[in-house]
């Protein structure tokens, strides 16, 4: 029987395996996240919907002071699970067109990373938790550091910074937590749904642990870190960083924020609604300007994180549902796109928009699979974008209907990532693809395999879950109802 | 009768079309490109006949087609559902019918072009959105193809993709229409919080029953909706203010702006008005903006109209004034008048484009009419059949426009006679404008160059056919309804249609209820825009014919002309007001805002990395070795609980 812990130890024991073989680093990091899709497979097709706790490991930790490592996947787990899982393949595989220098490491460290973030995702004791949130950061800290060159100390220093502040503040609030559990304490999340904490108590732990979130997601104005990070990291640190590291912060605020602090989360929701939507529209707005094809997807994952986290706080199925696939198409548009720019980068030398032109004439196949990540980024019908869109712009609308000026003001500047997108997103494809050639762009050559093979499955996906989303969204259903109902029962004022 | 499947084909087929060629694209030769690419949309046309009996010997009732579940949980259930009924029949028949004649002639006018397999992959593509879209039993599924038609559009405008100017008309037009875009979401929002319903039928039963039904004529929860959706048709529909991006669309393929931009996707604005009357006869307030809407609209485009000198420019201007009688119709309640004008709309101003493009193609892309003229003896057969759109266009009879135009005219006056003889003000300029262009083009000497002479010839018959055809529909399709004045029981259309309204007649008979119009008014009413288009028409000949006068350039303008001809400053007015101050405040946010905020963190930061120097000695400098440490840290903390726990 497949249990949760298989799940993070598979990349783990890989990761060190790839320490030691210098040689072939790249080939076994492969294969082991390829072992670890497989399973995840496995997992999709048996999960339960209507069950709660699934593919549990539960193993006491320190005993004596009741704390346990209890990993398992539910209805909040699954889809973030399924989104690391598949997407570390692509994300190793991308990279096999480059040799970085210690490839052992480097691989090393991306399976460790892949282990963390499993791990985030199943744990159901807050310590565990706790161990792979910064189990999380360390490696991809030394992925933008050191392979992100000279430049890049700055930038990865400030997010590490940035991040470690959030996670202090984190774990002073689940100590303190831990501390309330009655006798002998506990660390379990379930345990911690129980606490009766009054309002005030509630709104200091909800800050402490909010920010914390907040800057992984990030949302305005805790943000600051990203575009550097993002613009300067190598492309596969980058990947992780927006693919998947992002979406920890908000399946934090499913499983750690708002069951846990029902009445502050409810007391603060509006303030972050607004930080969010001025996140969606500010990200959006610098987008337009930018240059740097990766500054462009920096800010424009800033404008969408915006949305989802601005659906978190609605209290509205649908738009709990819209951020959960929002999180996965997300995750494939943002990985995707960010290693067409790593491709461009590649043949031109270049990620200016001020540079390149008319690279589709010599690269058409590069052309379409981008245009088709691109339509998934800017929400068209039919893409995974607009499943999420639709039903993260509709709960919004719908929080407020009670006063439906407000709401359609809400709507309206929560869907103008609709129309800005439209316009940083295309200005970006026609600067770079369209056009009159230069001799930087005349004769780049298009795909080869490696790319193809990992740029064919992510454009795929993008009309696989635009088509039929409720492979996904029947996953979390239930579960969403039930954490809903109980979040509002709870809300004491 | 297999609707499920009938109807699966009808839209698949040009779906398929579009792989095909999309995925052979430069491996396919042209000829079997062209073949496939016909053959789709044509195969649809022919169903939807055979849907069109079978809906007839089935009773007239509307039929749901479902092919299972889009987004489906707790609170939201879509489907992937299609509704066969009088609406949506006539839509897919000039859809279809026309697309294919249109596809016909794509594969002469493109022939030489180096994308030529690309572009047939794009209509077959567009054809399949426009399918969806009228074809989906909800707004939600209409939405699907409503925004792509917009993508297709984008393509299409786009398609010469080295020139930087497409590109920007091609972006200008999608963010245009996703302006109108996020207006109709939100309105469908609403439609869905209000009435519990996304599929028509459903909201169509919610408001029906009176025991579930708590709205009232204009209560403000309707007008919200409907003014929310009606965003959306202005932006797909080019109305006022959203029309600019329309006239910048010419940029792309001519045979483009027949079939997108003229005769199919910018008629959905008044296809989803039309679709969802229920909602709008509940809200006549909403009417009454529509009406205010078009009437601007169409006054200001065909005066714009009057000074272009590119046949591309004002055929576009036309079409936005064209869309602007289909909503005047709809602002006076009278679905069916502007229904029967989308459709001779789409006959003869999907030829006059076919024909503008004959005509490019015979001067190797000479869009500007004052290097035109004398065509007459080159080109007979795209002199004939523009000559009959022409006439058309002016609403002179017998042709289909007279009878379209002359419906909307009537109803107007029934609203009042003011709004009537704006309409008929506006009427005139069309016969004036669209006679300038015609006499322009055909009449007189040629005044091109002597190459462009040597060269001029007829266009193939692969791409004149379409235009007979059309030009045999722009002179009957006006039998499709012909008033009560000239035939009893000869208004087809109007009995075809009117199932739809019940409800509306039902929930708001006020709307419906006019002073009936005597026969003399009506005559009376009809022969003045008449005489009035004729002499509109015969101005133009002695200014442009008699006089030989040629226009000047839209630059050398002076006065009024000047602001005709520079389309009222309305683009360099979104650009200051709009455009502008946003890449101010992108460049205001991205180059100071962000340092500020930076400000406080990197001083948090120096502060932190004064602390560190501290621990410094801890640091040996080497990542192996602290990132093997965490590692085997963590392996064997857990292998230690999983062997003693």
């Amino acid at each position: 029987m497949i249990t949760a812990l298989w799940l993070v130890l598979v990349p783990l024991f890989a990761a060190l395996i790839t320490f030691f073989i210098r040689n072939q680093a790249k080939l076994i990091a492969l294969v082991a996240s390829l072992i670890e899709l497989g399973l995840g497979f496995y997992i999709f097709t048996k999960f339960e919907p209507l069950a709660k706790l699934q593919f549990e490991s539960n193993m006491p930790w320190i005993p004596s002071a009741g704390i346990n490592f209890h990993l398992a996947i539910d209805g909040l787990s699954i889809i973030p699970f399924l989104l690391t899982v598949f997407l570390v393949p692509f994300i190793i595989l991308s990279t096999f067109n480059k040799s970085y220098e210690k490839p052992n490491v480097f691989y090393g460290l991306i399976l460790l990373m892949q282990a963390s973030l499993v791990g985030v995702f199943t744990a159901q004791s807050a310590f565990a938790y706790y161990l792979f949130w910064e189990g999380a950061l360390i490696p991809v800290y030394f992925l933008a550091a050191i392979w992100g060159g000279e430049e890049n100390i700055r930038p990865s220093f400030k997010f590490f910074i940035y991040t470690v502040f959030g996670s202090l503040l984190m774990l002073i609030a689940l100590v303190y937590m831990y501390m309330q559990t009655p006798a002998n304490h506990s660390d379990e999340a379930s345990i911690f749904y129980k606490l009766g904490f009054d309002s005030q108590t509630q709104n200091v732990l909800f800050w402490a642990l909010f920010i914390a979130f907040a800057i992984k997601m990030p949302i305005f104005p805790f943000h600051t870190w990203q575009p550097d990070t993002y613009t300067n990291s190598p492309a596969p640190a980058t990947m992780l960083l927006s693919g998947i590291m992002l979406k920890m912060g908000i399946y934090s605020v499913f499983r750690w924020l708002m069951p846990v602090l029902p009445t502050a989360f409810f007391e603060n929701a509006f303030l972050v609604i607004i930080l969010a939507v001025i996140g969606i529209v500010y990200g959006a707005v610098i987008a337009i300007q930018q240059k740097d094809m990766k500054k462009i997807l920096a800010y424009s994952s800033f404008s969408h994180v915006g949305l989802m986290a601005a659906g978190l706080f609605t209290f509205q199925q649908i738009a709990l549902q819209g951020s959960m696939i929002q999180m996965f198409a997300h995750g494939v548009n943002v990985v995707g796109l960010f290693f067409v720019v790593e491709i461009i980068q590649q043949r031109t030398q270049s990620r200016d928009l001020t540079e390149l032109s008319g690279l589709s004439k010599s690269a058409p196949m590069l052309t379409i699979l981008f245009a088709i990540l691109m339509l998934g980024s800017v929400g068209l019908p039919l893409t995974n974008g607009f499943v999420g869109e639709f039903m993260l712009l509709m709960g919004i609308t719908k929080a407020y209907i009670s006063t439906p000026s407000f709401a359609i003001g809400m709507g309206v500047f929560a869907g103008l990532t609709l129309i800005l997108g439209a316009v940083y997103m295309l200005r970006m494809f026609q600067g770079a693809m369209f056009g009159e050639a230069n001799p930087k762009t005349a004769n780049v050559k298009d795909l080869n395999w490696v790319e193809a093979l990992t740029l064919i499955p992510l454009a795929t996906m993008v009309f696989v879950l635009g088509i039929f989303p409720n492979l996904l969204l029947k996953l979390s259903d239930s579960t969403i109802k039930d954490l809903l109902i109980s979040v509002v029962q709870r809300i004491k004022l | 009768m297999d609707f499920k499947l009938l109807t699966l084909l009808v839209l698949l087929l040009p779906f398929i079309g579009f792989v095909i060629n999309g995925l052979g694209y430069k491996k396919i030769p042209k000829n079997v490109a062209s073949l496939i690419a016909i053959l789709m949309p044509l195969a649809s046309f022919v169903i939807t006949i055979l849907l069109f009996q079978a809906f007839g010997q089935g009773g007239a009732k509307a039929i749901t087609v479902k092919y299972g579940e889009w987004i489906a949980v707790n609170g939201l259930y879509l489907q992937f559902s299609f509704l066969i009924d009088q609406l949506s029949l006539i839509m897919l028949l000039f859809v279809t019918g026309v697309g294919t004649l249109i596809h016909i002639y794509s594969a002469g006018y493109m022939k030489e072009d180096a994308g030529f397999g690309k572009f047939m992959a794009y209509l077959n593509l567009f054809m399949f959105s426009m399918l969806m879209l009228i074809l989906g039993s909800n707004y939600v599924v209409m939405f699907v193809g409503w925004e792509g038609v917009g993508l297709c559009s984008f393509l299409l405008i786009g398609f010469w993709n080295t020139n930087r100017n497409y590109n920007a008309a091609a972006q200008k037009a999608f963010v245009m229409n996703r302006i109108g875009d996020l207006g109709l979401l939100l309105g469908i929002f609403l439609v869905f919080f209000y009435t519990g319903n996304l599929e028509y039928q459903g909201v169509e039963g919610f408001l029906k029953n009176p025991e579930l039904n708590p709205y009232k004529v204009d209560s403000w929860q309707m007008i919200l909706v409907t003014s929310l959706l009606f965003i959306g048709a202005m932006g797909k529909s080019a109305q006022v203010p959203l029309y600019t991006w329309l006239p910048d669309a010419m940029a792309g393929p001519t045979p483009v702006s027949a079939l997108i931009h003229a005769a199919t996707m910018v008629t959905a604005g008044i296809y989803m008005v039309v679709r969802s009357n229920f909602l709008y006869s509940l809200a006549p307030s909403t009417l009454n903006v529509i009406l205010a809407v078009a009437l601007l609209t169409s006054l200001m485009a065909a005066s714009i109209a009057i000074f272009q000198n590119d046949i591309k420019k004002v055929l576009a201007y036309s079409t936005v004034s064209q869309l602007g009688y289909m909503f005047m119709a709809l602002g006076v309640a009278s679905y069916t008048s502007g229904m029967f004008h989308v459709i001779t709309h789409a006959f003869f101003k999907a030829l006059l484009f076919l024909g503008a493009g004959s005509v490019i193609h015979a001067l190797h892309h000479e869009q500007n009419i004052r290097n035109m003229g004398g065509l007459r003896k080159y080109m007979p057969i795209t002199f004939l059949t523009f000559g009959v759109a022409t006439l058309a266009i002016s609403g002179i009879p017998p042709f289909a426009g007279f009878f379209s135009k002359d419906e909307i005219l009537m109803h107007l006056y029934q609203k009042s006679p003011v709004f009537w003889a704006l309409a008929v003000a506006g009427s005139a300029m069309t016969a004036f404008y669209m006679f300038r262009l015609f006499f322009l083009t055909f009449l007189g000497e040629f005044r091109g160059t002597e190459e462009q002479k040597h060269h001029l010839h007829e266009s193939p018959l692969v791409m004149t056919f379409p235009l007979m055809v059309l030009a045999v529909l722009s002179i009957g399709g006006g039998l499709l309804n012909i008033p009560e004045v000239f035939a009893k029981k000869a208004d087809w259309l109007n009995h075809f249609l009117a199932p739809l309204y019940e409800t509306s007649k039902k929930l708001n008979p006020q709307l419906f209820a006019h002073a009936h119009l005597e026969h003399s008014t009506e005559y009376m009413l009809m022969a003045i825009s008449v005489v009035l288009a004729i002499g509109a028409i015969i101005f133009a000949y002695v200014k442009f014919v008699v006089q030989k006068s040629v226009p000047k350039a839209e630059q050398e303008q002076k006065g009024v002309a000047n602001v005709l001809a520079q389309k009222y400053y309305v683009d360099e007015l979104y650009d200051k007001i709009i455009v502008q101050p946003i890449l101010s405040l992108s460049r205001f946010l991205g180059n100071s805002f962000e340092t500020i905020i930076d400000f406080f963190v990197e001083g948090a930061a120096q502060l932190l990395q004064l602390l560190a120097g501290l621990f410094r000695k801890l640091q040996t400098g080497n990542i192996g070795t602290y990132v093997f440490a965490i590692v085997l840290g963590a392996v064997v903390l857990i292998a230690f609980n999983l062997l003693f726990s």
